[in-house]
């Protein structure tokens, strides 16, 4: 047993954190308001390597750990929340697919020039009638000849309007017991028939890139179908345990920022001639708030080790993404609150971090599903 | 080109200084490459891929000092040597970095040493220049920019905001000013690779040096901080009378006058 971060770690953290603090940061208020989203910046990321790190080096990555990737979700995600999901999304959802699934040539194709930062990548499992209850896609791909044509829509799909290729998932059949096959193909967005709009005004996560796809008859060839045709939905269930560590990852990094600034907020405002953080009631809520961070972080980088090890960690990933992204949403509640009126103002930068923590309790499995995942593995 | 930079681990610049019995408390602080030496790594790595040669990145410190000797690796220098002196050396000053450093550095002919201006904690600005006498070459101080060519040097150097050129050769010691450029990232594969390229650990034994051969030279009677800062006072009443006010405060309390 070590809680340490190993050298590599402690300098992928501290190198990440200071990139991000002179970077992304400055520009994080900026971004939210004019929902920007910064693809400079994902060059300047690439060019460090941030988008291969968990990947090896004979794929174009560095070669990295899952506790490496998770730690640099965080400090991206401490300077500006969006930036930090699309970060975490490139990653986990639009290249982890092919490293896990993909054949020795679409790894060639696809996966190399994502993990070098020349290229970024996006998955499309939600359909508007077609979220939680992911096998109930209604997307079709029909064999012709050599190619699949596929129909169908997909909704705030995360970095498609700046991807080269989507995975989407697509339903090719039925099995013996009537059951959807669903498969995974790997889609050019520039082919024909495959419309990207992302026009989504949203609430929070403004800086990250969210869009909706439509495919009329759009063809890809046969070798395009990622991993085992009938274990598409297998697949993307294992994509989503990995995403959820990073969502995780994600919410520590909001949670965190939210927390340095009511701390820091509370040494320097005064009322009733003293700083309110003597006051208990401030101090037991930012008691709290540092546990929390550290608990999630803690379980963050268990679900991380075991991933690495080889070992189960869908539960644990459950656990870490419902639990950081829960207690991550009463910290940045809470800093608003430590704020008083001021932190209902955009002016302070803590009501943006309420915003975007909300959408770690929705993304990649609501809690509702998380706790859906977590029974299943208890054997109820 | 055979390039040397001399690197101290630091307090990070965000860090609080915590005193306790006039002993700086280390336990749970976050350390950092003395931001000078970064520009000092930038230099040599800038130098070397222009040039060829070879960045070596030294360090008199202890066994703490490999993190930030890998993140020079990283950065982009070629091989590390860590000179751990926590065995032998209990108290040390600028004297004994400078015989130590000075002493490994003999008779390995380096074109080109690299150092920061000062080191933030300390703030000395010694090391540098006492490593060249020790050595018996010359050295610049502050410098902002570096141009060598051949065994020619040009070089400006920041005097108090002013610059001024100065034209030195080979073998040289220099020391880094903010301005001189901008440090790099370590990329992550730069990270990775650090872990694989040289690290030599070397103690005084190696350097056939003995304890009192470093001793220092200075001694540390107190360390304190600087006073709290007192909440400012604002005169009032008419004028005149504010003035006198100010002329008596600044004699009897500020004992400025
Ligand atoms: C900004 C953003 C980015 C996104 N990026 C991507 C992306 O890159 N790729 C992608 O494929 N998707 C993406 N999504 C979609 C996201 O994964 C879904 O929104 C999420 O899975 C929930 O689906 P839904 O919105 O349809 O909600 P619904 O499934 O309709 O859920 C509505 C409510 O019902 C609850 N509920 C549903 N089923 C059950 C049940 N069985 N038991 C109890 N409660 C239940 C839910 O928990 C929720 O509270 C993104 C969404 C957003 C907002
Ligand atoms: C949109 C908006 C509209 C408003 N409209 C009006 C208006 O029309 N008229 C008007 O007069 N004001 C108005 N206000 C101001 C509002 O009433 C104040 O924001 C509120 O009273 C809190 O004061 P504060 O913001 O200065 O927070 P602070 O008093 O600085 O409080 C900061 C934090 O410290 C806590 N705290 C403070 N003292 C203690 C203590 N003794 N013990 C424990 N905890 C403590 C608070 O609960 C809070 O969590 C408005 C504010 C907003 C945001």
């Amino acid at each position: 047993m070590n809680f340490e971060l190993t050298k590599e770690q402690q300098m992928i953290k501290e190198m990440v954190r200071e990139f991000a603090e002179k970077e992304i940061a400055p520009n994080a208020a900026k971004w939210d308001e004019e929902a920007y989203f910064s693809i400079e910046i994902f060059k300047k990321m690439g060019e460090l390597g941030l988008l291969g790190i968990p990947f090896p080096e004979e794929y174009g990555g560095a070669g990295g750990d899952t506790i490496s990737y998770a730690v640099a979700v965080e400090e991206i995600g401490r300077a500006c929340g969006g930036t930090g999901l699309s970060y975490a999304a490139a990653v986990s959802l639009g290249a982890s697919p092919i490293y896990y699934f993909g054949t020795e040539e679409q790894k060639q194709k696809w996966l190399v020039p994502m993990a070098k930062g020349e290229a970024l990548g996006a998955f499309g499992l939600t359909e508007p009638n077609a979220g939680s209850d992911a096998g109930g896609t209604r997307t079709r791909a029909v064999l012709d000849g050599d190619e699949y044509v596929i129909n169908g829509e997909k909704c705030w799909i995360t970095n498609a309007g700046h991807a080269r290729q989507v995975i989407v998932t697509a339903v090719t059949g039925k099995d013996d017991k009537d059951k959807n096959i669903i498969s995974a193909f790997i889609v050019p967005t520039n082919a024909p028939g495959f419309t990207i709009q992302c026009n989504y005004d949203k609430m929070g996560v403004r800086a990250s890139n969210t869009c909706e796809l439509v495919l009329e008859n759009v063809r890809v060839p046969k070798e395009n179908i990622l991993g085992d045709p009938a274990k598409g939905f297998k697949q993307f269930l294992y994509t989503l345990d990995g995403g959820r560590i990073s969502i995780a990852a994600l919410a520590v990094g909001i949670a965190q920022a939210a927390f340095e600034k009511a701390l820091q907020y509370a040494k320097e405002r005064k009322q009733f001639g003293q700083s309110i953080s003597k006051f208990q009631a401030i101090q037991f809520k930012l008691a709290d708030m540092a546990m929390e961070i550290e608990l999630a972080r803690s379980m963050v980088y268990k679900a991380a080790w075991l991933k690495d090890q080889g070992k189960p960690f869908t539960k644990e990933a459950s656990f870490a993404k419902l639990f950081a992204s829960e207690a991550g949403f009463r910290i940045c509640n809470q800093a608003i609150q430590i704020h008083g009126g001021y932190g209902y103002m955009k002016e302070y930068g803590v009501e943006r971090h309420l915003r975007d923590i909300k959408l770690m309790e929705i993304g990649e499995g609501t809690s509702e599903i998380q706790r859906l995942v977590i029974a299943r593995q208890l054997g109820c | 080109m055979n390039i040397c930079v001399l690197i101290k681990r630091t307090f990070d610049t965000e860090e609080k200084i915590i005193l306790t019995d006039g002993i700086i408390q280390e336990e749970g602080a976050e350390f950092i490459i003395n931001p000078y030496d970064e520009y000092a790594i930038e230099e040599a790595i800038q130098i070397r891929d222009e040039q060829g040669g070879e960045v070596t990145a030294v360090m008199a410190g202890n066994e703490d000092g490999e993190k930030e000797l890998r993140t020079a690796l990283a950065m982009g220098a070629d091989k590390a040597v860590l000179i751990n002196l926590e065995e032998d050396v209990e108290d040390g000053d600028q004297w004994t970095t400078a015989k130590v450093l000075s002493t490994y550095l003999e008779g390995k002919n380096y074109d080109l040493i690299l150092a920061g201006n000062v080191a933030i904690d300390g703030g000395s600005g010694q090391v540098g220049p006492r490593v060249a006498e020790l050595l018996g070459i010359p050295y610049v101080t502050a410098i902002t920019k570096l141009e060598i060519d051949g065994r020619k040097v040009k070089i400006e150097r920041d005097v108090e905001g002013d610059v001024e050129v100065i034209e030195a050769s080979l073998p040289l010691l220099v020391t880094a000013q903010q301005g001189l450029n901008e440090p790099r990232y370590p990329s992550l594969p730069g990270i990775m690779k650090a872990k694989r390229k040289p690290l030599e650990q070397l103690e005084l034994d190696d350097l056939d040096l003995e304890e009192d051969d470093v001793e220092p030279k200075t001694k540390v009677l107190e360390i304190f901080l600087p006073p709290k800062k007192e909440a400012g006072k604002i005169l009032k009443g008419e004028l005149e009378d504010q003035a006198k006010e100010l002329v008596s405060l600044l004699r009897s309390e500020a004992n400025i006058i």
